[in-house]
């Protein structure tokens, strides 16, 4: 069966130019580059261009770009270098839709004796910046608050963030993954003193990661070791992946014009149809500014799992903020954070397109979509008293 | 994605028995739209109302649940009550070639749907467990999800279930927010007769080898597991009299908050071994 992947928010398909750009580097440049002699000399060169090339994406120094091996390592990194620059300070400032690489670090310090603010959001999804500049004291160290949400795509505004937290000298680190590629930034103009990048986000492949640091901001490694990365990211480096990611973010600069008009629309076409084929749904997070890549739809008095399981049995990947899914009981903590209704999130799914995803695609789910959920909302107690009043 | 077997597949994909019967003899409703997963049964009774003629359902829930309510129905159909009783969870997730444990409260949700309808039909107490249901039997244990003591205490004991964890793959409780998971633990130890570990009392006078022995043991049981759960460690390097000197491992070492660990490590010992102890950390 061929997959109609539209779950592009948990990975991506590697670009197939990507991959010719990073397969030599396997069996043939295997060198490593901080060696002295040509062979090695050679992919440093590649890996130079390379950071040129994720620089340029992100409008920013090339030093200022450190590989690592993931977003989770460079969401870990930012925050563990801010406690460790600053070890007077004792909280830290995060969000209650954070991913677990940013959330799991933050709560396991509020265990070791840190205090941690969680700021809140709206049923939108929303956060209140007042509750941020309350928030923000002089005794916080580092506010790490995402740029946009990987379940509802709703989008931060780090610019306005990043100046109330550098009022009162606090640093400021964002978790970009799902934002990179897909809207525009440029760190020269910004104030943002970290910021993280996923590979096998856009089209490289996993195992890649970036932290962005900005020039002058004060840092301790995490990996400590040989002198890699001017020696702020310890350990040989994935040359081939660098060198992937480098690809892909010059390829992502050049969609993400695309992905602002083409992905948006069919997005945005994906939910109108549906809301008005599917009674009782609802767009999570709709009336905020959102990634234009992510629909997360909810749909009243089914569950999740058995509405992917079916999506499946056509071929269609999507995913879900049901408790099901995910091996946890409860359902996900950005749904809930956000007030969703339990009747509502158990039913949430989330499409996520991608520059390789089609109308025709679009259009297969529109058709089986409909159906699968009332023959769930049939079977369901909850669904047929809906369904018969 | 969960492994489940062909048979979960087909039953979920093609579930038996789906929908209502008007004139049932018993209903069993258990569940609830906040827990994720609910399921109503509905069973019709032959003439002398012995024997089980036909059973139909309503599920709520993931793929599991709706294989598991397709699955009773077939295996309850034809027997009598009393028999119709004696179906386990265990059997329902056998008749359907297993289930992951994360999923066997599938299973208990089924049997648990039965044994309501037949209590209804008979007309004694109703046992439901949920918090939509004013019947309550016991003392609520779960909040998250309104699970009491003698509804957890039936699912250990028949399916023998030894671990919190267990627990809440079986029924859910402790899967919420997690305060209830100390009480599951007693639970469990009270089905089993076992002895509930007391919390180590601190002694009054110790040895110097005594002491040593203590700080060991302190170390390995109850400091290293909780380092283990961030990923860390430390290990032993020696104790000169009350200093007990440490080295970080694994995550703990070059950890920012290590100076914190290092007084929680003292702490601990503290509390469990003497008052005088001091913890250095060492680079080894």
């Amino acid at each position: 069966m061929k997959e109609i992947y539209l779950d592009n928010n948990a990975t991506t398909k590697v670009d197939e130019a990507v991959f010719d750009e990073m397969r030599p580097y396997f069996c043939d440049l295997y060198g490593n580059p901080s060696s002295m002699h040509f062979f090695g000399g050679q992919v440093q060169k590649k890996v130079d261009e390379a950071r040129n090339r994720v620089a340029a994406l992100l409008g920013a120094m090339p030093e200022e770009i450190i590989f690592t091996a993931c977003g989770t390592e460079s969401d870990n990194t930012a925050i563990r270098s801010a406690l460790e620059v600053f070890p007077e300070k004792r909280h830290i400032i995060t969000t209650r839709v954070e991913h677990p690489a940013v959330l799991t670090m933050c709560r396991n310090l509020g265990k070791r004796g840190y205090r941690v603010t969680e700021l809140n959001v709206d049923s939108e999804g929303r956060l209140d910046l007042d509750e941020l500049k309350k928030a923000v004291d002089d005794d916080t160290v580092i506010v790490s608050i995402m740029h946009a949400n990987n379940e509802t795509g709703v989008m931060f505004p780090i610019e306005e963030i990043s100046a109330i937290v550098k009022e009162k000298g606090a640093l400021f680190h964002t978790d970009a993954v799902q934002a990179v590629g897909k809207v525009p930034l440029d760190m020269a103009r910004s104030t943002v003193d970290m910021l993280s990048l996923s590979g096998h986000k856009l089209h490289a492949p996993k195992g890649i990661g970036v932290l962005y640091l900005r020039k002058g901001v004060p840092f301790r490694p995490f990996m400590v070791g040989g002198h890699q990365e001017r020696n702020r990211r310890s350990g040989t480096e994935n040359t081939a992946s660098i060198i992937a990611l480098g690809k892909a973010c010059e390829v992502a600069g050049q969609f993400i014009d695309d992905e602002n008009t083409r992905i948006r629309s069919m997005r945005d076409r994906l939910e109108n149809e549906l809301l008005a084929l599917i009674p009782n749904g609802r767009i999570n997070g709709g009336k905020a500014e959102r990634l234009p890549n992510t629909a997360s739809i909810a749909f009243e008095f089914v569950e999740g799992e058995a509405i992917l399981l079916l999506l499946s049995e056509h071929g269609i990947c999507a995913s879900s903020g049901s408790a099901c899914t995910s091996g946890s009981l409860e359902p996900s903590h950005v749904l809930r954070a956000m007030g969703v209704p339990f009747t509502c999130a158990h039913g949430s799914i989330r499409f996520s397109l991608s520059r390789f995803s089609t109308d025709a695609e679009i259009d297969l789910v529109i058709r089986e979509l409909p159906g699968i959920i009332r023959r769930l909302r049939e079977m369901s107690p909850f669904g047929r008293e809906f369904l018969s009043a | 994605m969960w492994d489940y077997t062909e048979k979960v597949k087909e039953h979920f994909l093609n579930p038996r028995n789906v929908g209502d019967i008007k004139d049932a003899d018993a209903v069993g409703e258990v569940g609830s739209l906040a827990c994720g997963d609910a399921l109503k049964l509905f069973i019709k009774l032959d003439g002398n109302k012995e024997r089980i003629v036909d059973a139909k359902f309503q599920t709520f829930g993931c793929g599991s649940a709706i294989a598991s309510s397709s699955a009773l129905t077939e295996m309850i159909k034809g027997k009598t009550l009393d028999e119709a009783l004696l179906v386990t969870n265990q059997e329902i997730a056998d008749f359907l070639g297993g289930l992951p444990e994360e999923k066997m409260h599938c299973s208990v949700m089924g049997q648990e749907a039965l044994e309501v309808a037949i209590a209804k039909y008979r007309g004694t107490e109703v046992k439901v467990h949920d918090h939509e249901h004013a019947a309550q039997e016991g003392e609520v244990v779960c909040k998250c999800f309104g699970l009491t003591d003698q509804f957890l205490k039936k699912v250990i004991a028949a399916n023998k279930l030894h671990t919190a964890e267990q627990v809440t793959h079986f029924t859910k409780a402790g899967g919420g927010c997690g305060g209830c998971i100390p009480k599951i633990r007693e639970l469990i130890a009270e089905v089993f007769h076992e002895k509930v570990t007391e919390v180590q009392k601190k002694p009054e006078k110790l040895t110097n080898l005594r002491k040593m022995q203590l700080i060991q043991d302190v170390l390995e049981k109850e400091i290293r597991p909780q380092l283990w759960a961030d990923g860390g460690d430390l290990e032993l390097v020696d104790i000169a009299g009350s200093v007990v000197q440490i080295a970080f491992r694994k995550a703990c070492a070059g950890c920012a908050s290590s100076g914190f660990t290092a007084k929680f490590v003292e702490q601990k010992l503290r509390d469990l071994v003497a008052d005088d102890i001091t913890v250095e950390e060492v680079e080894g």
